[in-house]
């Protein structure tokens, strides 16, 4: 087989010469132009046995029927026009550059000149800028909280406060939220309460999943914020398909999906991308490309110019944003937004950024990369520091106002701990109820079972479940 | 195909009609307009319906939008439009996940899978999308409008790929329903209870009987409910289970058993999650003995499941081991079909067997 192989290689690329030859005068020997008087070179014209080389003859020999105007022959193939080319000619794996990326501001938190940027105002300027400091720091009280082993679970979103918050803000409160989970600010932007994050961290019995779900897996149906699951890029498809209802209803939203670069790898992101591009789908796939898929770098992720580059092959509109820059962040998603509804059509953002937070709490990120590279992104290019150089720039801002904030919100946190702390948990009737709509018969024995296995071993179960 | 129809059914005697059993499904009354359908026509039927009485349903899948390959969907396209039904691009997963995001907005979203032999590149989003939607949300979200159609079963030449009975994986999912019928007017009662049920069903028709099952069925609107077993011939020395196109073998097993003097009881269990116990559970007390029968492979399947429950429930009252005639543990072959089947001799056998135990 492999000498089969090799002997076709050799046939192949000799017809290669000869082809690229032919249809390339400018390039072609005067030696190879003397022996075309009519079609293809004689020294192909002979049949081949092998497949690959029949194939070339035949596409020699049909190139060569109207030689004098190859580039206009065009064949209506299934999905329209196709136009010919002489060359042997293999799209290239990459561009020769990366796609660039849009920002607004620079490393320091400057406008840069001539940026394009969609005007906030004063009011959505410090909401953003607030939102993002109280992201953190509910980031940080719920994972000392978990530390100290009072929260079973917990992760964070650190470094990607920008695309939590500046997306949320260019949003409208109708469009519909499919998030993975990292990404809590855009509840927190449509005024999900520190108390409801901390009710749902604890699983206590105001947590509206009633403690079914580990920590972060918030979800609100008021907020239209479709509840997380733990499962990886599921939700893209799901998206799509709520984006379609919302078309059909003729509804001024679109639905917005969340996911990272491991997400990409998912089939589901090609399910979902090839839909939504088909059915003409109103929403936003926003990739947090933060390097990171746990401890898997994107070089072992792909091999592509990251996700933005994708987009084209699935005929998605797409751009690539600097994700720590709060003002680019939010003008994309404006802009993209604007497009979905107007035009009925899904945009791929690929926000770059970096997790600077572990992976979870269960991960310690320093065993698979540097402490000091993560510590180089946390201050050169902190979303926090350079949004707010922004706003203090327009005199939105003070340290004043930064102190009273901070304060503010360490003191509704600790509080927002204490509470949901002691809230008791959901009662054991929750474990049998909305896995249908009403418990069916095997559902109902099970809840007697189990509630005669507790009067018989109550010292075998968790005694601050209400029964 | 034809060979093993011819060996099982020339002429193909629905159960539960042929013998006129009582039909749940029956809204019968004099005025009934009845019309003879067969299986994916009743099923097209129903889709019509299910399209016309709600104007927020939608029908979609591979090649739904010309008829479907099994002509399920022909005409709903030309009469409903395409933006409520339309043909989807080949991917299983994006089919189902689709459907799921346009349930949970509120819609009810029939979704086509081809071949129930390709619906596990969905399992995912049917296992950990559909199935927890409600349940992970507290129920703040649901996608029960989500209705999978999907046909299963042996052809006769299917072979691997175009063959398989998976209905045992999604058992094994709280959280959806799994519904599969056994004939023409079944079929069409079942799919718009399921269509309708606020929870995601997945539906699996046999595919086996759509051109070759013809019954009466009513023209009108009508639902049978799920979960609800069905005793389709009455009998007193044995109980045998089945659903979808077994039944018509297992029927054929209780006719020749009846000549050897066997009174046979013939369950229809329609909805296989959840399940009605009650009513196989009352048959067997009544018999005291129980022969499960279906395609799929023995090991694993829902067979074992009906007999560990019957065993936990009817002990004393068994008068024989329960015994199980059903697909074997290979992968579904082609040459050996008429090997791999739980036909009708082996089901009398067993059933002999049993009652001679």
């Amino acid at each position: 087989m492999a000498q089969h192989l090799k002997s076709s290689k050799s046939t192949f690329l000799n017809v290669l010469r000869h082809s690229l030859a032919f249809g390339s005068p400018s390039h072609a020997s005067p030696h190879l132009r003397h022996n075309l008087p009519h079609g293809g070179p004689p020294s192909i014209k002979k049949v081949s046995p092998n497949p690959l080389t029949r194939l070339c003859n035949t596409m020699v020999d049909t190139l060569s029927s109207s030689h004098e105007d190859t580039n206009s022959q065009v064949m209506d193939f299934p999905g329209g026009k196709v136009s010919f080319t002489p060359e042997i000619r293999f799209i290239s794996e990459s561009n020769e550059e990366r796609v660039p990326c849009y920002r607004v501001l620079d490393d320091n938190g400057q406008q840069l000149p001539n940026s394009q940027f969609v005007p906030v105002s004063k009011e959505i300027a410090v909401k953003m800028y607030s939102d993002m400091v109280t992201l953190q720091m509910m980031d940080n009280i719920f994972y000392e909280a978990q530390r100290q082993g009072r929260l079973s679970f917990y992760a964070t979103a650190y470094g990607e406060e920008a695309i939590n918050i500046a997306s949320a803000a260019a949003l409208s409160p109708d469009d519909v939220i499919f998030p993975q989970y990292r990404e809590p600010g855009v509840l927190l932007w449509r005024g999900f309460t520190l108390q409801e994050f901390a009710n749902q961290c604890f699983g206590n019995k105001s947590d509206y999943g009633k403690g079914r779900q580990m920590p972060v897996h918030y979800g609100s149906n008021k907020l239209n914020y479709f509840t997380v699951s733990a499962t990886i890029a599921t939700q893209l498809p799901n998206a799509v398909g709520a984006a379609y209802s919302l078309k059909m209803d003729g509804k001024d939203a679109c639905a917005v999906t969340f996911f990272g670069d491991g997400g990409s790898s998912e089939g589901d992101f090609h399910a979902a991308m090839n839909f939504a591009a088909v059915m003409e789908a109103p929403v936003l796939f926003i990739c947090r490309n933060n390097g990171w898929a746990i401890s898997t770098p994107t070089s072992d992720q792909f091999r592509s110019d990251g996700v933005v580059v994708k987009g084209r092959a699935y005929g998605i509109r797409s751009i690539r944003v600097d994700g720590n820059d709060a003002l680019a962040m939010y003008s994309a998603v404006h802009e993209a937004r604007e497009m979905a509804i107007r035009e009925h059509r899904p945009i791929l953002i690929e926000a770059l950024t970096y997790r600077v937070g572990h992976h979870s709490t269960s991960d310690d990120s320093t065993r698979y990369r540097s402490a000091d590279e993560i510590e180089w992104w946390n201050k050169a290019r902190n979303p926090l520091s350079r949004f707010r150089t922004w706003v203090e720039s327009n005199g939105w801002w003070s340290d004043e106002a930064e102190s009273d904030l901070r304060s503010r919100i360490k003191k509704e946190m600790l509080e927002a701990i204490r509470v949901a702390e002691k809230t008791e948990k959901p009662n054991l009737n929750h474990m049998f109820s909305d896995v249908y709509d009403v418990p069916p018969l095997n559902l109902r024995e099970q809840e007697l079972l189990v509630r005669q296995a507790i009067k018989s071993h109550p010292q075998d179960y968790p005694s601050d479940v209400p029964l | 195909m034809a060979s093993l129809l011819s060996r099982f059914c020339r002429k193909l005697a629905l159960p539960g009609s042929a013998h006129g059993s009582r039909m749940t499904s029956s809204t019968a009354c004099g005025s009934e307009t009845v019309k003879s359908l067969n299986l994916y026509s009743a099923i097209n039927q129903a889709l019509h319906i299910a399209l016309e009485t709600d104007p927020r349903s939608y029908v979609f899948g591979e090649d739904v939008g010309f008829g479907g390959v099994f002509r399920c969907t022909t005409g709903l396209a030309e009469r409903f439009g395409k933006n409520r039904v339309f043909n989807t691009p080949l991917c299983e997963q994006g089919i189902v996940g689709f459907g799921i995001g346009l349930a949970a907005m509120g819609n009810r979203a029939v979704v086509e899978i081809q071949f129930a032999d390709y619906i596990y590149p969905a399992f995912d989003q049917i296992v950990n999308e559909a199935a927890k939607f409600r349940y992970r949300s507290g129920n703040q979200f649901n996608c029960g409008g989500l209705t999978i159609r999907a046909p299963y079963g042996a052809v006769g030449h299917g072979g691997h790929y175009h063959s398989q009975s998976p209905e045992a994986f999604f058992c094994h999912v709280p959280g959806i329903k799994v519904v599969i019928p056994r004939s023409p007017r079944e079929a069409k009662g079942l799919l718009l209870s399921s269509i309708r049920d606020p929870n995601p069903v997945v539906f699996f028709e046999p595919k086996w009987l759509y051109r070759q099952a013809v019954e009466e069925v009513p023209e009108h609107d009508y639902m049978i409910p799920l979960s609800q077993a069905e005793i389709i011939r009455e009998g007193s020395d044995i109980t045998l289970v089945g659903w979808g196109a077994q039944l018509t073998v297992m029927e054929q097993a209780c006719l020749d058993a009846e000549k050897e003097g066997i009174s046979c009881e013939l369950i229809d269990l329609k909805t296989l999650l959840p399940w009605d116990k009650e009513t196989v559970e009352a048959s067997v007390k009544k018999t005291g003995r129980l022969l499960i029968s279906h395609e799929a492979p023995i090991t694993g399947g829902f067979g074992a499941e009906i007999s560990a429950t019957i065993l936990e429930r009817c002990f004393l009252k068994l008068e024989a081991p329960v015994s199980r005639v059903c697909g074997l543990d290979t992968p579904f072959p082609l040459v050996f079909e008429p090997f791999y089947m739980p036909t009708k001799n082996k089901i009398l056998d067993a059933i002999k067997s049993t009652v001679n135990y």
